[in-house]
């Protein structure tokens, strides 16, 4: 009987997920009357504004992670190590951009970054790019910095500065060399997601009138009718592909050695 | 009066194709407090766990006050548990940990305040009624988990390795304190343990397990001194081995080392020629002649380890290495490895074990 | 780790190893929130008034707000039923143990494909042309729209599509938490006399709770700012606060800067509300936590 509801319950739960991405798949494959075919795949591959707006993003979401790694890990890093008492304060500050609306912070970088405010980013094209960089770091920052905690956490990092320091090495050393390689695979877990997130964002890139991939998938949701369903499977498949590689970056790390508590 | 208050006929239980208990028969008076003692995996804890409901028997039956309870849920058992990690609810104050079983069976207000005001009194918490588990120490949370099983005065009460989770000192005091509520409320108890110093302390009788079955049942004193297997002579007490060749197996006849010895009992099932191996507890050797102490061994001194009150000899005796224990004397410094003597113990203490 | 503490570390240069992290939320996070709660209450000249928030009061905007708050409220309250449903029943026994890892795993990708592609599929399934919909129409003749009242593009419809991503979430926070029931604590109960309902309801469900009300206060943000899948859905036209925010913040159509401010900060009071309930109800039930 509890077997029976416990199938019962998972199994209708699942058809949340299983119907649309079966329904995506179907129709994506239907852009020809009567058969299967990969048409709609083909009319978007095709499509020079997909290449160009999918590297942007690709390349959006790659400067993303390496400003993300550079202000998260070492302040994560310090945070761990000299001052824990900061800890609640950093944790709040990480967690607001999940509390704040992305559309209500873009806003505020509209009206504070504007052509004739003191820092005029959205100025130029290359400004604008930072400040969406920015943004995207701000909202990937809840993720980053948790995974990177964990990792933290999971290392003595107190000990291992202090082998390092008494060895002679400095902090530019300390960190590339041995805090980094450590927290290696935690990092990486926030760089994938940081990748998801980034890739398909709609909201910032549309407000701050960049070519990336989410405003053209609007265009083309708005416009056409197969090719949205074969750019959610793409999409689909980048996301699985980012959690994949967490999954595995994390199988193959090699386990910190067991920690006296 | 003769009648069993818990029956457990013939149980046992697999996990597929591993058996973990078998063969399991123990008929428990009321009011007795009995202990399984084994090391761990001899299934000690699956036969409480069948006897509390959580396991189904693969055969066999639990008879509980005459009636068969081996199908009944552990919620319908009436059966008190405590244990091993403590596993009070955490978000209860002491108060409603105790008074939970008598709320979940719709027993009036009244009735659960004065019962949980007895039992505070009864483990001497009086004031932590309002407290939550994690303000409490270690040995306060077990005797809270001892309270709230007790609480709805159950037919029969459950301890699972309740002191294994302890400090050292705790331990003893605790065990003082379950056996004095015990005995004053004079309700059979089943108790697991893994430590024969704390099974042979508290119970009235004694289920040493291994390999899941019952090597023998009985009152701490018959267990210990005179094991029924070889392993619970190993496993209860510290045991020295000795390597003796039989004689004349009628009489009894040996030569431990080549010193001849006349044990009190013929040698079963051996003939002349044959090896066999004698036990013989620590506290039965001793490094002078007293009355009775006919057999002389000499040795040489290994090791020793000064304990305080006591100090444990370990000596080599023609191959047969063996421990023994002295008690501290101020006055005479003890001996040094190295040193060579001779230890006296009676034939009447050694024990034969099965091969 | 000793607990730092006192005067003293408030000048001290260890703060240049946090300096640039401060930096970056006071410039990227602080600041355009404190921009939006200060333009909020700034009138056309300058001088402070709450002109701006009694503007909110019209038609338009009220319903905006209620469409928004009702949305997230039940695709919360759904994601966080169905989420705890399948994650107790994968967790709790009833079901075999390799269910668990894909499931975990599943809910990593289903949470973080959201926006428009989610939006897309959901189109392609039960859109006015989605495979379910068609597959109902002629195999059964049943009109979706018709027969039930059924729309996508409705605020049912934006429910059912963030079902999507909240379900996963909710499986992937409350996972841990069901961990951490111990099989102690139903034992214990069982053995003092309680069924299982009374376990969940004593002993189980309110040593959850904090993590249930925490995840229901996420979702209920995750959902109230989601833009592109209401936008996807149903374009500018659907009247939620984001959707009216975003089209204000490209042009205008509140027809005042200062309504704009006005209408981010209230979103910034209803999340924060939310949260702030969560945080409240927590410290009443943590008593007994350390």
């Amino acid at each position: 009987m509890k077997r029976f509801a416990a199938w019962t319950a998972f199994l209708l739960g699942s058809l949340i997920f299983i119907l649309p991405l079966f329904g995506m798949t179907e129709f994506s494959l239907s852009m020809r009357r009567g058969e299967y075919s990969f048409d709609a795949y083909a009319s978007v591959l095709a499509d020079p504004q997909f290449r160009e707006t999918f590297t942007y993003s690709v390349v959006m979401a790659l400067f993303t992670i390496v400003f993300g790694i550079l202000l998260v890990v070492p302040t994560a890093y310090w945070v761990r190590l000299k001052m824990p008492g900061l800890r609640p304060v950093v944790e709040f500050i990480t967690l607001m951009p999940l509390v704040i609306p992305a559309i209500v912070i873009v806003f505020g970088y509209i009206r504070l970054y504007n052509t004739s405010s003191w820092l005029p980013l959205t100025g130029s094209a290359m400004g604008t790019n930072i400040l969406l960089m920015f943004g995207y770091t701000a909202l990937a920052l809840p993720y980053m910095y948790r995974a990177v905690d964990t990792g933290l956490r999971s290392i003595d990092i107190a000990t291992l500065t202090e082998a390092a320091q008494s060895l002679g090495a400095g902090w530019t050393t300390i960190f590339a060399r041995v805090i980094l390689p450590n927290v290696f695979v935690a990092v990486l877990s926030g760089a994938f997601l940081t990748f998801a997130i980034v890739i398909g964002e709609f909201t910032l890139a549309a407000l701050l009138n960049r070519p990336a991939f989410g405003p053209y998938l609007q265009l083309v949701g708005a416009n056409k009718a197969y090719e949205p369903s074969a750019l959610a499977v793409i999409s689909f498949a980048i996301t699985w592909l980012c959690m994949g590689l967490i999954q595995i970056v994390a199988r193959l790390a090699p386990k910190p050695p067991a920690q006296p508590h | 009066m003769s009648e069993p208050f818990l029956s457990i006929q013939s149980v046992r239980k697999s996990f597929g194709a591993t058996t973990v208990v078998q063969d399991f028969n123990l008929d428990v008076d009321k009011g007795e407090f009995i202990s399984f003692l084994g090391p761990s995996g001899c299934g000690k804890t699956t036969m409480l766990r069948i006897v509390a409901g959580f396991e189904q028997p693969s055969a066999g039956r639990i008879v509980v006050d005459g009636k068969d309870v081996t199908g009944l849920k552990p919620n319908q058992r009436n059966i008190g548990m405590v244990f091993q990690a403590y596993a009070l609810f955490p978000n209860m104050t002491v108060a409603q940990n105790i008074g939970f079983g008598l709320k979940v069976v719709g027993r009036p207000k009244a009735e659960i305040d004065a019962r949980v005001a007895e039992m505070l009194a009864l483990i001497k918490l009086g004031e932590f009624g309002a407290r939550y588990p994690y303000q409490l120490s270690g040995g306060q949370q077990q005797r809270v988990a001892l309270a709230r099983a007790i609480a709805p005065k159950p037919r029969l009460l459950l301890l699972d390795e309740p002191l294994s989770a302890l400090d050292a000192k705790v331990r003893v005091s605790l065990r003082d304190e379950i056996r004095a509520i015990q005995r004053e409320l004079g309700i059979t108890t089943i108790f697991v343990t893994h430590d024969q110093e704390e099974a042979m302390s508290m119970s009235d009788r004694i289920v040493v397990m291994n390999a899941g079955r019952a090597d023998q049942v009985g009152a701490p004193f018959e267990v210990y001194n005179r094991p029924a297997t070889r392993f619970v002579a190993g496993f209860v007490g510290t045991l020295n081995v000795l390597d003796a060749v039989v004689k004349d197996p009628a009489s009894g006849a040996v030569e431990i080392g080549g010193v001849p010895v006349a044990l009190a009992r013929p040698v079963a099932d051996a003939k002349s020629g044959d090896r066999i191996s004698l036990a013989l507890r620590p506290e039965t050797i001793s490094m002078t002649k007293e009355a009775g102490r006919s057999v002389a061994i000499p040795c040489t001194i290994t090791a020793v380890n000064f304990l305080g009150s006591v100090i444990r000899i370990s000596a080599d005796a023609n191959g047969n290495s063996l421990s023994f224990d002295t008690f501290n004397n101020p006055a005479a410094p003890p001996p040094t490895p190295g040193d060579r003597t001779t230890v006296h113990f009676s034939p009447a203490d050694l024990l034969v074990l099965d091969a | 780790m000793s607990q730092t503490s006192t005067l003293g570390r408030w000048l001290s240069p260890q703060w240049f190893g946090v300096a640039p992290f401060f930096l970056f939320a006071f410039l990227f996070l602080i600041l355009p929130a404190l921009a939006i709660v200060i333009g909020a209450f700034r009138g056309a000249d300058g001088g402070f008034t709450f002109d701006n928030i009694v503007g909110l009061n019209t038609p338009t905007i009220r319903n905006a707000y209620w469409v928004s708050i009702r949305v997230s409220f039940w695709s919360a309250l759904l994601g966080c039923t169905i989420g705890f449903a399948m994650a107790a029943a994968a967790t709790m026994g009833a079901m075999p143990r390799f269910i668990r890892s894909p499931l975990l795993t599943f809910s990593g990708v289903a949470s973080n494909f959201a926006g428009l592609p989610l939006a897309f599929a959901f189109i392609a399934t039960i859109g006015p042309a989605g495979l379910i919909t068609v597959w109902l129409r002629t195999e059964f003749g049943i009109n979706l729209r018709g027969a039930t009242g059924f729309n996508l593009f409705s605020t049912t419809g934006l429910i059912v599509t963030y079902l999507f991503f909240q379900v996963p979430l909710m499986i992937l926070i409350i996972t841990p938490a069901l961990d951490g029931l111990r099989r102690e604590w139903r034992e214990a109960a069982e053995i003092l006399g309680a069924t299982g309902a009374q376990y969940w309801r004593m002993v189980a469900f309110p040593i959850l709770l904090p993590s249930l009300m925490g995840t229901f206060a996420l979702l209920f943000a995750n959902a109230f700012g989601a833009v592109a899948t209401a936008f996807a859905l149903a374009g500018p036209q659907l009247n939620i606060a984001p959707i009216l925010l975003f089209s204000q913040i490209r042009g205008d159509v509140l027809g005042s800067p200062g309504l704009g401010y006005a209408l981010a900060f209230g979103m910034i009071v209803i999340t924060g509300l939310a949260n702030a309930l969560y945080l409240w109800l927590r410290a009443r039930t943590e008593r007994w936590q350390k």
